[in-house]
């Protein structure tokens, strides 16, 4: 073997290793899952909405509205006579629908008087993630294709109306059904935008504050390590699970301050996109005190479970170098949730998706603040129940390693030993 | 008069996987004492201070300091000892005073953080370097740090592994006055070297250690005797041969 083969081997040797192989290919499936999830969005908007119509006019002119909905929608419900919004809605949320248009009586009537015909939209929105309101702009995009084509009749029958009517004749009142709560006058896609802060902003401080406080945690073990001065501090009279603790509470605080540095910039970076502001309370989405309270709550203990799992990474960490390797599994926990939540709302996702953002504790507080806006208590407190669980159980773990020899070895005693030293009583 | 057994090492066994890293080790250490464990490397000399440290678990065997079990009351004999890793390194953000005020307030027992910290700095003895970081200081300066460290609680029991390595001959040589001075003012002291002469000249006895086990244990001139030997060296190799 040629020298520079020899050099190149070794290279090899030395970089190509488990810990450096297995974060890249979880980070490959993760944005294959991703992408398969993206994937199935767009397949879903290509696909036609599944709605369903109430005609109370019979006129030509909502025919041609009822005409291009049954051609490029799946109309689910559309009753011949009697109307009843309630059975409609009923129908449509069965059936996995976006909405119920209604065409009232008067609405050719309305055009021809100069006037611009009505369609009442009830939607049925089911989650507040970008990607949720898709059906609805596919519905949206049918409402501007009726416009069009009722605009082209009134200009082919050479009709009187008003040309601005002529040229826009629809016009759109809208009712939002989300989570038990009807909104007036908004649709799915402005109450998502109304969301985003809850949708992305609040997911990114959580997904911020984890990384700088979890990356601290691993890169302090790693650091005691190689400078050698763990050996040092265990042999120091103080409770083992002090020294746990006081790591963990004091990379939270480094990790606060370093996240709360990072979002002043990023506030003042989000402030810029916003035209309007938008009172959520005036839409009955306010938050009371007791909801502040679950959600800080929910940050609190997610960001305990998640400094006990740096914990326990960083037990593994042998120098600096290694603890960075160690940070990108935390990395990750904290970005997939952060994706999942800021396309698709929780309710949205398939049952297994909807395990995996579960058992991710980090997920619990990006979710706590929407969740709560809509009343849903069961998730946010058994998302908080079910962090504690994980953290005791993280915690009890990290203790139990501080107990045992693999902090300073990076092994405990063998299962052989362990039996042996079981047995070992009973054969004296 | 009888002096305290400071520490009872019996049958001591430690495994790592295969290897029998300890194996069958027994010797005790009396108040007072300077006992010095020497071997090559590999012997197991680490691992026993370790062990007695309480950072380490036993496969089989006991080991007492003061009469409490180094497993069962590890809390209560961390209270009485103090160890000087062979590597061991400080906190490099910290000078060299923070790094000791640190250590100093986990044994304030309300005499004061200050008398143990002064005491720390005049047995390091790095003058105004002790206001620098770490981060600045020699291995000399570093190691005169934490045999300060290691002293100056003055602990009932001083474990230091290989206290002069890496040191220059004035480096080492002063801090092996700084050990037998702590001994006469009372801690009992176990210690572990490569350097045979190092052993001789601080340690009142000896245990001559070999892929784990206590091969001869006595003092210095006995075991020169004992062996025809003009120097431990040599007593080592005879023993081990």
């Amino acid at each position: 073997m040629s020298d520079l083969g020899n050099i190149i081997k070794k290279e090899v040797r030395e970089l190509l290793t488990p810990a450096t192989i297995i974060p890249v290919v979880v980070m490959a499936f993760v944005f294959g899952a991703m992408g398969y999830m993206i994937g199935g969005i767009a397949e879903e908007a290509k696909e036609k909405p599944t709605i369903g119509v109430i005609n109370e006019d019979n006129s030509p002119l909502s025919e041609i509205a009822t005409g291009v909905l049954d051609n490029q929608a799946n109309v689910v419900y559309s009753p011949t006579n009697g109307v009843n919004i309630s059975e409609g809605l009923e129908r449509v949320e069965e059936e996995g629908g976006a909405a119920l248009l209604v065409i009232p009586s008067g609405f050719s009537e309305n055009i021809y008087e100069n006037y611009p015909g009505k369609i009442r939209i009830y939607w049925i929105m089911r989650g507040a993630g970008t990607m949720d309101s898709v059906p609805s702009q596919v519905v949206d995009a049918l409402i501007q294709v009726i416009n069009r084509e009722i605009s082209r009749n009134l200009v082919e029958e050479e009709s009187p109306v008003d040309p601005d009517v002529t040229l826009d004749p629809i016009e759109t009142s809208e009712t939002t059904i989300f989570k038990g709560k009807e909104i007036e006058g908004l649709s799915p896609g402005t109450i998502s935008g109304m969301l985003s802060s809850q949708s992305i902003t609040i997911p990114l401080i959580m997904m911020l504050i984890i990384m700088m406080a979890g990356g601290t945690v691993i890169t302090s073990m790693g650091m005691e390590k190689e400078n050698k001065t763990l050996e040092t501090l265990l042999t120091l009279p103080v409770k083992r699970n002090y020294i746990v603790i006081g790591k963990i509470v004091g990379s939270a605080i480094v990790g606060l301050v370093m996240a709360a540095i990072f979002m002043v910039g990023f506030g003042w970076y989000m402030q810029s996109f916003q035209t309007a502001e938008i009172n959520l309370a005036d839409f009955g989405l306010a938050l009371g005190p007791q909801d502040y309270f679950l959600v800080g709550l929910s940050v609190f203990v997610a960001l305990l479970a998640g400094l006990s799992l740096c914990m326990f990474l960083g037990t593994f960490a042998k120098n600096y170098k290694s603890a960075q390797t160690l940070i990108l599994p935390v990395t990750l926990l904290a970005i997939i949730p952060m994706f999942m939540i800021i396309i698709k709302d929780f309710d949205t996702f398939p049952a297994v998706l909807k395990i995996i953002l579960f058992a991710i504790p980090f997920s619990h507080p990006m979710m706590a603040m929407r969740a709560l806006m809509f009343d849903d208590y069961l998730l946010v407190l058994a998302g908080i129940a079910y962090v504690v669980i994980f953290a005791a159980v993280v915690m009890t773990v990290v203790a139990w390693i501080f107990k045992s020899d693999r902090l300073l070895t990076g092994r405990t005693k063998t299962r052989g030993e362990g039996v042996r030293r079981l047995i070992q009583p009973l054969k004296s | 008069m009888v002096r305290t057994l400071v520490v009872e090492v019996k049958d001591l066994v430690k495994k790592f996987g295969p290897i029998r890293a300890v194996n069958g080790a027994s010797f005790n250490v009396s108040e007072g004492e300077i006992f010095g464990l020497i071997g090559p490397n590999a012997a197991g000399k680490t691992t026993i201070l370790r062990i007695v440290s309480t950072l380490l678990q036993i496969t089989s065997g006991s080991v007492k300091v003061f009469g409490h079990d180094v497993v069962k009351e590890a809390d209560q004999v961390r209270r009485l000892i103090s160890y000087l890793p062979e590597d061991a390194g400080a906190y490099k953000n910290l000078t060299g005073r923070a790094y000791l005020e640190f250590i100093a307030r986990f044994f304030d027992n309300g005499g004061g953080t200050k008398k143990i910290v002064e005491r720390g700095v005049e047995i390091a003895d790095l003058r105004e370097r002790i206001y620098d970081k770490v981060d600045t200081y020699s291995k000399g300066m570093i190691r005169r740090l934490l045999v300060g460290r290691a002293l100056m609680t003055e602990p009932k029991l001083a474990i230091l592994d290989e206290p002069t390595s890496g040191l220059d001959v004035t480096n080492a040589r002063e801090i092996r006055e700084i050990i037998k001075k702590s001994a006469k003012r009372g801690t009992t002291v176990l210690l572990s070297s490569h350097n045979m002469l190092e052993v001789e000249f601080l340690c009142e006895r000896i245990a001559l250690i070999n892929n784990g086990e206590i091969v001869e244990e006595g003092n210095a001139p006995g075991l020169k005797k004992r062996y025809r030997a003009e120097n431990l060296e040599e007593v080592f190799t005879k023993v081990v041969s």
